[in-house]
């Protein structure tokens, strides 16, 4: 059901992100003003984007589960902040990395391009919390996409609000600046944030087919069971055990 | 603050690079470690299985399972 399609694309993604960061490396020219450094720029900020997109996706996942209370969409909410949340981490790491390297600090509290990413990490830093909270399994699916929906509905108007309120910042403004890119950093940076969104979806599918797996197994288990009550014991969860 | 020379900035890259690769290493180990159990879980419920029916054959192959990986069975 979810793992269809994987093993293409898994070789895709090798590929795609061999290729992108080989263009990183031995393509690109080094920035005129940051010099080496700014090669993080072409990890750092598509790990972002793609968190960000991913949190949104699992907005759009709940707000499909609300709509026709299928348990798959549940899951592929579930699943996609998940994989948000390890990459915005990423993010995290390694604007700090960039941060130390470039400002001379590790965390700048008052750039509000920083504080706004990890507001947006910390809330969605509750999703699972919540989710283990529940026992109720259908509560917590519903609870969970309310949740994801607001959320993800968050993101983008908090990623507005922070571009209209500053006019002056010192976090660099990729998306307002990439027509002034050299085509060598552009092309690069456009492969690079194609390489990490199909990273994203391939392991958005191994995680798919493997809680799909879990599932049925323990459907089959519970079909086996009998009058068996150790067989039937579910361990409590924040992820989705019902399809 | 003025760009670093390649000395000094060569570190920073290399850390923000061998972070992203040592969190997908980990996400994988976490995935290996689930399929195993699901792996141990499957043979569990095979046993069950087995117990459960002593006289039963094996449920013949699907038709569109002609590119199953082989199994202890065919082993044997």
């Amino acid at each position: 059901m979810f793992g269809r399609g994987l093993k293409f694309l898994s070789i895709l993604t090798v590929v795609l992100v061999i290729g992108a960061f080989a263009l990183v490396f031995f393509y690109a020219p080094n920035d005129a003003d940051q010099g080496f450094v700014q090669k993080i720029f072409y990890l750092h900020v598509p790990l972002a984007i793609v968190a960000l997109a991913g949190f949104v996706a699992g907005g759009v996942y709940g707000l499909r589960y609300l709509r026709s209370g299928d348990n798959a969409h549940d899951l592929r909410s579930y699943v996609a902040i998940h994989l948000s949340l390890i990459l915005a981490v990423g993010a995290l790491i390694t604007g700090s990395i960039w941060a130390r390297a470039s400002w001379g600090h590790w965390w700048v509290w008052d750039e509000p391009t920083l504080v706004a990413f990890l507001i947006v990490f910390l809330l969605y830093a509750c999703y699972q919390p919540l989710r283990f909270s529940i026992e109720d399994r259908e509560r917590q699916a519903r609870y969970a996409a309310v949740f994801a929906v607001v959320a993800g509905a968050f993101v983008p108007v908090n990623f507005m609000a922070v571009r209209f309120a500053q006019a002056a910042v010192t976090h660099p403004r990729v998306l307002d600046s990439s027509d002034s890119m050299p085509g060598e950093m552009a092309l690069t940076f456009l492969l690079c944030l194609a390489a990490m969104a199909l990273l994203f979806v391939t392991l958005w599918k191994y995680e798919l087919a493997s809680k799909h797996a879990s599932i049925r197994l323990r459907q089959l288990r519970r079909q086996l069971a009998g009058d068996d009550d150790a067989l039937l014991a579910v361990p409590r969860s924040a992820a989705p055990q019902e399809l | 603050m003025p760009a670093l020379p390649l000395d000094d900035a060569g570190p920073y890259v290399a850390a923000a690079y061998l972070v992203f690769l040592a969190l997908i290493l980990v996400y994988v180990g976490i995935m290996a470690a689930k399929l195993q159990r699901i792996e141990r879980e499957v043979s569990e419920l095979a046993d069950l299985a087995a117990r459960r029916r002593p006289g039963t054959a094996a449920a013949p192959a699907d038709d569109d399972d002609r590119t199953r990986e082989p199994v202890e069975s065919d082993v044997r």
